[in-house]
């Protein structure tokens, strides 16, 4: 059922009783044309633009939790697409241009906001590079500008540009269509799209090995609910992209870290934009809900643990409270950790690999959210092809043989 | 944070006084030019990225200054055991199983 002014105002009457079910809860089949290993946004999103652009219906979703419940429902909503090079920059304004209309493409409301996001300067450094980004954005077409400390405050007027504090702020640059989106509903608008258009999304099915016929290509998944077959496997698992490739005897060049997010207790509107601090390491913007949602760095270490040292948190919280003076007696409601895979050079794999039929999307780091309909895009025309997308053409695995890398360590706005 | 017991010192210092070196036991190629791309691509940036036992560099740079290997469970976070820098890996046997609890 669709949502509209005509059916909404039908189910008031009936007390919203009629409501179906968002997605289908189905068994697994005993083979599918395509599996994508991983119900987060991306994994979702792939299935859904597989079924929609290239007519591959006859796909499964596998999720060895919820879907969404992993970094999907763990990390700090941003969207924006000012990335330095070229590529990264038309593979993230490729997804922004498909949040813009996002919601009345699914039906479904990701509460996409483009409030703005600035990300702060506090020393030469951080201008010279801001600068560089802003003006290479401008040439990629990505909207990018420089503001002043005093055009910052009147973005966003409960920034501190008091200049006798530890890191003051000199400069930040400002990109206005960036924002925020609600990230449950992302994932909730692609699995009930996909599911509409046939895929199965099988929950609580834990991929353990993956087969691999006498040519070496994949043959199935043998999951906790059974083997599956299928001539091509997709890996969407984030964090644990390693542990699912190693199934298949491939090594990757990744590293899962946690990586750690708090809300605060809910006010009033007071936060009217996204800003962000790669120098001292903070992040915060405002939910609907009005909880102030922060987002700290990294642990030192790799691990798979989802929590995180609590004085990476603290750290990020003694920087918020220098940037916003007003929240410094807020209480924060909670502090959680999601496990995200690192690339050496910062930026996504989403290719074939060395197995045929056997695909991967993965190392997004500490940034993939922002760029769920896009990945989710480029992955399945790389999937339904069997060649990359052009947008995805640069990020293979192979770059890391050839020396091709797309550093976008500064852009990454997480301190590694 | 960890508790880490550098081998040098002696003692168990908290996480802040270390930094981190990755994966331990990646051994640079004796002759770079003699290898592959492949595997150099292998030696600089792939790697195992275990979810349980790993085997991992620290530097107690605001203690000794020197590097160490540690073993960590990376699920848990405990520290199996840590050794010296040229010691080979501990064995995971009996006792190793008996300390992780």
């Amino acid at each position: 059922m669709r949502f509209s002014f005509v059916n909404v105002a039908l189910q008031a009457l009936k007390h919203n009783s009629g409501w179906p079910e968002q997605w289908r809860n189905p068994e697994p089949k005993a083979a599918y044309d395509a599996i994508i290993i991983g119900a987060g946004g991306h994994g979702l999103a792939t299935a859904y633009y597989l079924a929609k652009e290239h007519g591959l219906t006859n796909v499964a979703v596998l999720e060895k939790g919820w879907l969404g419940g992993g970094n999907t429902g763990r990390n700090t909503t941003i969207i924006r697409s000012n990335y330095l090079w070229e590529e990264s920059a038309a593979l993230y304004e490729h997804a922004l241009k498909l949040w813009e209309s996002l919601s009345q493409e699914l039906n479904y409301n990701v509460m996409y906001s483009p409030r703005g996001v600035l990300m702060l300067a506090h020393n030469m450094h951080d201008v010279q590079v801001g600068k560089r980004h802003v003006h290479a954005n401008r040439l990629a077409g990505v909207d990018n500008e420089w503001l002043t400390p005093e055009e910052a405050k009147a973005f966003c007027p409960i920034l501190n540009i008091a200049r006798d504090v530890r890191y003051p702020v000199i400069g930040a640059a400002l990109q206005r269509r960036g924002g925020t989106a609600r990230h449950d509903a992302v994932a909730w608008g692609y699995a009930r799209g996909a599911s509409a258009r046939g895929v199965d999304i099988i929950q609580n099915c834990e991929a353990t090995a993956i087969r691999r016929d006498a040519s070496g290509a994949v043959s199935a998944v043998e999951t906790t609910r059974g083997a599956i077959a299928a001539k091509k496997i997709g890996v969407v698992a984030a964090g644990h992209t390693s542990v699912v490739m190693a199934m298949a005897g491939v090594r990757m060049p990744l590293e899962s870290y946690p990586l750690q997010a708090l809300v605060s207790e809910p006010v009033k509107p007071m936060m009217p934009c996204v800003a962000m601090s790669n120098t001292i390491h903070a992040y915060m913007s405002q939910s609907d809900k009005g909880e102030l949602v922060i987002g700290a760095g990294t642990d030192a270490y790799m691990s798979y643990s989802q929590t995180g040292g609590l004085h990476i948190a603290n750290h990020t919280l003694e920087a918020i409270c220098e940037l916003f003076p007003t929240v410094r007696r807020m209480r924060m409601l909670r502090n959680w950790g999601g496990i995200v895979d690192v690339t050496p050079d910062r930026s996504p794999i989403i290719a074939k690999t060395p197995v045929p039929g056997l695909f991967v999307n993965c190392g997004w780091g500490t940034g993939g959210f922002k760029a769920t309909p896009g990945s989710g895009h480029v992955f399945a025309h790389t999937i339904a092809r069997g060649e990359p997308h052009p947008l995805a053409a640069p990020f293979t695995l192979d770059r890391f043989r050839s020396g091709r890398l797309i550093d976008e360590a500064a852009a990454a706005a997480v301190a590694h | 944070m960890l508790l880490i017991d550098c081998p040098y010192c002696g003692m168990a210092r908290p996480e802040i006084e270390f930094a981190y070196g990755g994966e331990a036991h990646i051994a640079r190629p004796a002759d770079p030019s003699a290898v592959s791309d492949e595997e150099w691509a292998h030696f600089l940036y792939f790697r195992s990225n275990p979810k349980g036992a790993l085997a991992e560099r620290w530097r107690h740079i605001f203690g000794c200054g020197r590097f160490f290997n540690c073993l960590r469970d990376t699920l848990s976070d405990k520290i199996i055991a840590t050794y010296k820098a040229g010691e080979s890996r501990p064995d995971l046997g009996a006792e190793g199983a008996e300390r992780r609890q």
